[in-house]
């Protein structure tokens, strides 16, 4: 149904159309992929084939030329695949790695990098945390030096979706001695350049359908025309980039908290306990009636900030108000659906203990729960009298 | 502290339980859930330490500990014998030992209570089914009558040790009438099986399992109890299996906030330590209080119980609250570990999967209220 003035008749053909894909292509595989601990590239091609990577960058970029809120959709429905990884693997080589390339690169590097990236060709992954340094991003040690005309990289980076295949990566490095965040850059670096390595392959509690790295890079040299954007500006332009980045986010936890509110109501209706359908019970149902109350609510906030988002309004406290609230419902939520699972709400059976799981990182990732809290107190003036 | 509770030979046996299980036991625990396995000769250690005996009277052939004591053991093995360890020690030796030794003849004490003791053979609770958890209908194992004994078909869940076990209490009805009936099924007879390994959340090394029966042949003294006791019988031993729980929730949530202090206090972000920042100083004082609420509910009920007074009311409450306190703690503890919490090599990701069954093993938190409902004299008029 067209929901204005977010979804049109557009918005709900193609989430019928995505919806089809997600549940034939994906869903009876994301098992697999959990259990192997990655996805096969050949989804990516083939989500790049039918235009699933560049739902909103423009035509001449290769994209689909949608709006906003056709990624919006894509974050809801990816969410009821049963695979977060898979889901948030795709979201950095959509909203993250790649969004700073069309909006700050050169023609040239929309055509090394960002075009192979929509059509699926090439795998991103994007480059900020650091094994010391997560939320503190101004204080990166990863350090390019300008020799000649190229940028010697050393450094390392941790929590890197993608990272093991990754074909290229968004990087976030200090190109000067300027103090904190003003002497920070972006660059584009192959990942088959001399120097680049896997340390490790992490062991993830959740999103395990999803490969994660520790990289290091070791005197990686790139050419110049590898650096993103202006020099020094790097940390506005990472810093725009998590705006993106916070927004997908909170729509794929909306998406997620549906999807476990819609398995919780068909298992209380359909199981029995002490001989009465669970939904019987006064409690479960006054849980279900909450659960789907507070989904609403940030449901509604999440669609108006990514509807101002669209628009370049949004500002980043309510951004983070949307990502905040979106991330802290979700596993609330999942952890109420797997409660009402009951024993098999434990058990690798049912999808529920997976979600859950994957529901914990976006409290963590992105920013955890405490920034956003910060980005609010500063947003909304708190400090000031 | 809680000298109330503790007098000078319960501080020891506490010192001497630690010291085995952070000697002996909690340096495998991450490796025993990876191999999703707990090697029977670990239970021989626990049998040979004396600690498998403590809910079993010293007649037939138990340490005959005081409840304070058996408090103590199930509280260390919560702390240290994470990854299901604690589930499958405790189940054994806190549930299935006392049953049979309270309720079974002098053959099975011999048979299975004597070799359990040492932890040569391992025993389990079979009581849920795929159609009934919390609550149990009306169960669907049957026992149908062959001679003087019985024959056993029907399919149990969550059953831990189940994979492992030499034996199970199995709960069934006999053919013909409602009532619920425990017997001790040994499960190397002719028709137990397959037994289908259930891959958890958390508990993975407890080796929970659906057990199938078909047919299985169990003589007239493997009954416990007599005939249509079962639900008298295990209601009664509820609050045992409630009470170990509740202990197992504060046991664990003193390794999670122990780890979880010690990582603030050497992660650094923004130029110091996290335990400088005060919402998570704050955030690790609520881990605390919430952790001592708990404790103070389940130490009340050993308390009871150590004055030989009926404790039902105060182990159900404490088992609903600490149930939900471990959630709140653990999930706290991989906050404030931040990145580093979701990693499988950080233990607190361990306790925080084992904390999500205690809401619902023993159970749910929703159908403890349920209960406390009518014990607390709420419904009807």
């Amino acid at each position: 149904m067209p929901y204005p003035p977010y979804f049109t008749e557009e918005h709900d053909a193609f989430r019928e159309e995505i919806r089809h894909f997600f549940a034939t292509e994906v869903a009876p595989y994301a098992p697999q992929w959990e259990e192997q601990g990655y996805f096969p590239l050949s989804i990516l091609r083939r989500m790049g084939e039918l235009g699933y990577l560049g739902l909103s960058y423009p035509v001449e970029v290769g994209g689909r030329g949608g709006d906003y809120f056709m990624s919006v959709v894509m974050a809801e429905e990816k969410a009821r695949c049963g695979a977060g990884g898979f889901g948030m693997a795709i979201a950095v080589q959509t909203d993250m790695a790649t969004p700073p390339i069309y909006q700050f690169g050169t023609p040239e590097q929309i055509e090394r990098f960002l075009k192979p990236a929509i059509r699926g060709e090439k795998l991103a992954c994007l480059g900020i945390t650091e094994p010391n340094h997560g939320s503190d991003v101004q204080s990166i040690e990863t350090r390019a030096y300008r020799d000649g005309d190229e940028w010697v990289i050393n450094g390392s980076k941790l929590y890197i979706t993608n990272g093991p295949r990754a074909d290229f990566i968004t990087l976030v490095a200090r190109t000067s001695d300027a103090p904190g965040y003003k002497g920070i850059s972006l660059f584009l670096v192959e990942l088959d350049r001399p120097g680049v390595s896997v340390a490790k392959v992490l062991d993830k509690v959740g999103m395990r359908s999803s490969d994660t790295a520790e990289l290091v890079f070791d005197n990686v040299r790139v050419p110049h025309e590898n650096l993103l954007g202006e020099e020094g500006k790097g940390f506005y332009q990472i810093m725009w980039e998590l705006q993106g980045e916070r927004v997908i986010s909170a729509a794929g936890s909306v998406g997620s908290a549906q999807y476990a509110f819609e398995l919780a109501c068909s298992y209380a209706q359909g199981r029995a306990v002490a001989g009465k359908p669970l939904i019987r019970n006064q409690v479960i149902r006054h849980m279900l009636a909450e659960m789907a109350t507070e989904i609403e609510a940030v449901r509604q906030m999440v669609y108006a900030t990514a509807y101002r988002f669209a628009r370049k309004e949004a500002t980043p406290w309510e951004i983070s108000m949307a990502k905040l609230a979106a991330s802290q419902l979700a596993h609330k939520v999942i952890d109420q659906t797997l409660q009402i699972h009951g024993g098999n709400g434990y058990t690798m059976d049912y999808p529920v203990e997976r979600m859950w799981r994957d529901s914990r990182l976006p409290r963590i990732g992105a920013g955890t729960d405490e920034i956003m809290k910060e980005i609010i107190a500063k947003g909304l003036h708190i400090i000031e009298r | 502290m809680f000298e109330w509770l503790f007098r000078e030979e319960h501080q020891i046996f506490r010192k001497s339980v630690r010291r085995f299980l952070e000697k002996e036991i909690a340096p495998h625990v991450a490796e025993w859930e990876r191999q999703r396995a707990l090697p029977r000769s670990v239970f021989r250690r626990f049998g040979e330490m004396g600690f498998l005996g403590l809910a079993v009277p010293e007649p037939a052939g138990g340490a005959g500990a005081d409840p304070v004591a058996e408090a103590i053991f199930y509280e260390e093995l919560g702390r240290y014998g994470t990854g299901g360890v604690a589930g499958s020690v405790g189940y054994h030796a806190g549930c299935a030992l006392p049953l049979v030794a309270s309720y079974g003849g002098t053959e099975l004490k011999e048979r299975y209570l004597q070799p359990s003791l040492l932890g040569e053979q391992l025993g389990g609770l079979a009581l849920s089914e795929p159609e009934s958890g919390s609550e149990p209908g009306k169960i669907r194992t049957v026992a149908r009558r062959d001679g003087e004994g019985y024959r056993i078909t029907g399919v149990k869940k969550f059953v831990t040790n189940g994979d492992r076990a030499d034996w199970l209490c199995v709960s069934a009805r006999i053919e013909g009438q409602d009532e619920v009936n425990l017997f001790l099924v040994d499960t190397r007879a002719a028709g137990v099986g397959p037994k289908r390994s259930l891959r958890t959340l958390g508990w993975r090394a407890a080796g929970l399992a659906e057990v199938e029966m078909h047919d299985v042949a169990v003589p007239a003294s493997h009954l416990l109890g007599g005939e249509g006791q079962g639900e008298a019988i295990l209601g009664q031993f509820a609050p045992r299996e409630q009470l170990m729980l509740a202990l197992f929730c504060i046991g664990l949530a003193d390794a999670a906030l122990e780890e979880t202090i010690a990582y603030s206090k050497q992660r650094k972000q923004f130029n110091r330590t996290l335990n400088q920042f005060q919402v998570l100083q704050h955030k690790m004082v609520d881990m605390a209080v919430e952790r001592e609420k708990a404790r103070h509910l389940a130490y009340r009920a050993v308390y009871l119980l150590q004055q030989g007074q009926e404790a039902v009311t105060v182990i159900s409450m404490a088992k609903a609250y600490a149930g939900e306190m471990i959630k709140q703690v653990t999930d706290a503890g991989v906050q404030i570990h931040g990145g580093m919490g979701y990693m499988m090599e950080t233990p607190i990701q361990r306790y925080w999967r084992d904390a999500r069954a205690l809401s619902i093993a023993g159970g749910t938190t929703q159908s403890v209220r349920e209960k406390l409902a009518e014990r607390l004299q709420l419904t009807g008029n």
